[in-house]
């Protein structure tokens, strides 16, 4: 059950996972996601679906460690089986031949997810403009795949360490000043705040309702039965899970997207302590 | 073995009390609240039984269990015999026993209740479940036919179950396709431990994977596979996928943190068991004061839950009056004895933050009872100028669910009413698909276990006839 068949690490703290699934894979569309738990203790653990592959059976995950469970995943090996993974869940990213340039952007971890869109929306005719940003060198993730899947690629860090050195918003800023209504769409996934600025960038430029953002809140069946996931979307309450992850960015509501995601800092700050305690006292790190 | 007792004597005892942890121990803990009946009392009570012909109590029961029956072999402590009278119609006994609403159904019925004194007829059925299970009687093995029909169940909550079960007897080749990580459905995610603890759903869905039946979790009919595919891939499907969509109540305020629905709440608690973080990995929130909000059994399971998780004020906001207040009596009672608080003629207009996005407060109108309405029971009025708030630290918000239109979307050919409901023929669940049937929660909206059973029953006695003449 749920294999891992192939395991990298991308940097101090972003890995990249091969899943044996071949039935969530079969169905994955762009913009899905899965949820997983590592063992029969663990929490229902949601994210987005990096790549699939129907034929070979597989899906790919990429993610950070920030807290107990990423770590615990993060210590599992090729050849270890999660105990669960089901998917695919929430709606697929709506993509279609849009006649003329789409921007992508992608922040940090949020690279991994832009892959799957910029490469359909390319083999869709699109003219696709990658923007990818991480804080540091270090951080920077699958280049050379995201190159391969746009028309255009351009690099940024925050610290200036590679690329050029700027946010993500700067060449968007530019983009939708210099070509107006030649850029037909955006996609922007990453941070919440770096969705919330991208979002805010299209907004003053008149764009907020061409701006797609993949909203990553809280879950826990993911399937929309308890609305854990709820964001105020256009003033109304969604629930991510089914509803999203992507919506319009202009119409979210970010500031209680962003509170939401804090609810449980205390206890996911203790639990990742004693956890790494535990590992200390183990002599695992 | 017991006697035969004379009529006169019958009506002249009374129930047999169930022995229950005490309120003041219980609120520290998640073990089971009734602490079951010994040989003695089962016996004593089961003696009481007026063996009716025709058993009145059969015809409230939606599971046609053969309740006369099954007492009458108690009295003679011929508790295997009991225990497979039961099963003959019902594979969920152990749980019935525990949550039916037995006093709106076969004790009702119960000749005995005219005095005010049906048998306790759940009571006696978890008895013998519980014998049962401890003593590993089980059932028989079906024979499966050589080329059995294949049949595909979606959700392994109590429909689903139940409709397996009676199909894996008949011989046919089943198999559950459940979303979540764990089978159960609602028995697991959201009945709580103190009222059905979850090593006995275990065992029973252990006993019904014994007859053959095959589950699958981690399956999200709708997603990972269409209910069109399955039509393809199987001979008849069942969709038992419960009703799995929270209602709130579109107050402002109710996205604050500290605000959960109570299927949220209990799935944390139930499922990914929170109440035991952090051994467990999922948290909770509970603070010192707590408002529930709504007045069904799981509102019940919910305020109770968070005294458990170390609430010092769990409040029920009920916009009705007591007697209105739709959830077991046994439910309100034990709640009362917990020290559970009930705001009654209350409804909430707002929810009220501090600076940190965090809940303080419940703004809440008092209301005066008018004229019945449409369900009727006296419809609730605001009083102008009531206003008042509760201060409380987590809302939690019961107050029923909706149609999850996952499966539903994935499903052509199958009929929804404007409630996103399949629709479904009340005796057979026969959807407008003529190979789909379904039943549970999904066609009739939030309900009970029993009424669930009672419909997986009905659909795999159709299932069977249908595919019998399809030879």
């Amino acid at each position: 059950m749920y294999k891992i068949l192939e395991k990298e690490r991308w940097s101090e703290s972003v890995f990249s996972y091969i899943i044996d699934a071949p039935y969530v894979a079969k169905a994955a569309q762009p913009g899905q996601f899965i949820v997983l738990i590592t063992r029969p203790t663990g929490e229902r653990i949601p994210l987005t679906i990096a790549d699939s592959s129907a034929e070979e059976g597989w899906v790919q995950i990429v993610f950070q460690v920030v807290g107990k469970s990423t770590l615990e995943l993060s210590l599992m090996e090729k050849n270890d089986e999660l105990y669960s993974f089901a998917g695919p869940l929430g709606t697929a990213s709506e993509l279609e031949n849009f006649g003329g340039k789409v921007v992508i952007i992608g922040g940090g971890i949020g690279i991994a997810p832009i892959h799957p869109i910029a490469r359909k929306l390319k083999e869709m005719g699109n003219y696709v403009v990658s923007v990818i940003g991480a804080r540091t060198k270090e951080l920077l993730i699958m280049e050379d795949k995201i190159r391969e899947a746009s028309n255009e690629l351009i690099v940024v860090t925050d610290d200036g360490s590679y690329g050029r050195k700027a946010l993500v918003t700067e060449p968007l800023d530019e983009m939708l000043k210099t070509e107006g209504e030649n850029i037909k769409k955006i996609w922007a996934i990453g941070p919440p705040i770096m969705m919330k600025f991208c979002t805010k960038t299209a907004v003053a430029n008149g764009r907020g309702n061409d701006i797609i953002v993949s909203l990553n809140p809280i879950m826990v069946d993911g399937t929309g039965m308890c609305g854990a996931c709820r964001v105020t979307v256009g003033g109304k309450t969604k629930f991510a899970c089914v509803d999203g992850p992507e919506f319009i960015g202009g119409l979210v509501d970010f500031d209680e997207f962003m509170g939401r995601q804090r609810q449980y800092i205390e206890k996911e700050k203790n639990a990742l302590e004693s956890y790494k305690a535990k590992l200390q006292k183990e002599g695992r790190v | 073995m017991a006697e035969r007792i004379k009529a006169a004597e019958k009506f002249k005892r009374n129930r047999v009390p169930m022995p229950e942890q005490p309120p003041e121990k219980r609120v520290k803990n998640f073990d089971e609240v009734p602490l079951g009946y010994t040989l003695e009392d089962a016996i004593e009570e089961a003696q009481r039984c007026l063996q009716c012909k025709p058993a009145a109590c059969i015809e409230g029961c939606p599971a046609d269990v053969h309740i006369p029956q099954f007492i009458d072999k108690v009295i003679d402590e011929d508790l295997e015999g009991a225990f497979k009278e039961i099963k003959i119609t019902n594979g969920l006994p152990a749980v019935c026993g525990r949550v039916c609403p037995q006093e709106e159904q076969c004790e009702e019925k119960c000749v005995m209740n005219k005095k005010g004194k049906p048998i306790a007829i759940g009571r006696l059925e978890r008895y013998v479940a519980d014998w049962a299970r401890e003593h590993g009687v089980g059932d028989e093995k079906p024979q499966k036919s050589s080329q059995p029909k294949k049949i595909a169940i979606v959700g392994s909550g109590p429909a689903g179950l139940a409709c397996a079960t009676d199909l894996a007897k008949l011989g046919y080749d089943v198999t559950i396709y459940e979303a979540l990580h764990k089978p159960g459905g609602v028995l697991i995610y959201g009945i709580p431990e103190f009222r059905l603890p979850k090593s006995i759903v275990d065992y029973e869905i252990n006993k019904i994977k014994e007859l053959g039946v095959k589950i699958i979790t981690n399956y999200i009919i709708g997603l990972t596979e269409s209910v069109d595919s399955l039509i393809e891939k199987y001979d008849a499907v069942f969709l038992g996928n419960g009703a799995g969509a929270p209602r709130f109540m579109g107050i402002p305020g109710e996205n604050l943190n500290g605000v959960y629905s109570a299927s949220e709440f209990l799935t944390r608690s139930n499922l990914m068991r929170a109440f035991d973080f952090p051994k467990y990995d999922t948290p909770i929130n509970v603070g010192k004061r707590v408002a529930v909000i709504g007045g069904g059994n799981v509102a019940m399971d919910a305020v109770r839950t968070a005294k458990r998780l170390g609430a010092e004020d769990a409040i029920i906001v009920y916009r009705r009056s007591r007697t209105e207040i739709p959830a077991r009596a046994e439910e309100i009672e034990h709640a009362e004895a917990e020290g559970i608080q009930f705001e009654l003629l209350t409804n909430p207009v707002r929810v009220i933050g501090d600076e940190n996005g965090n809940v303080k407060g419940l703004e809440c109108l008092r209301m005066e009872l008018g004229e019945p309405d449409e369900s009727g029971r006296r419809r609730p009025i605001p009083i102008e100028g009531s206003n008042f708030v509760l201060d409380v630290d987590n809302v939690i918000i019961a107050i029923g669910q909706s149609a999850n239109p996952i499966v539903a979307r994935s499903a052509t050919g199958v009929e929804t009413n404007k409630w996103g409901y399949f629709v479904a023929d009340e005796e057979t669940g026969h959807t407008t698909h003529p190979k789909v049937w379904a039943g549970g929660d999904i066609v009739t909206g939030a309900a009970t276990v029993i009424l669930a059973v009672g419909a997986g029953k009905k659909a795999a006695e159709s299932i069977n006839k249908y595919l019998e003449e399809q030879g």
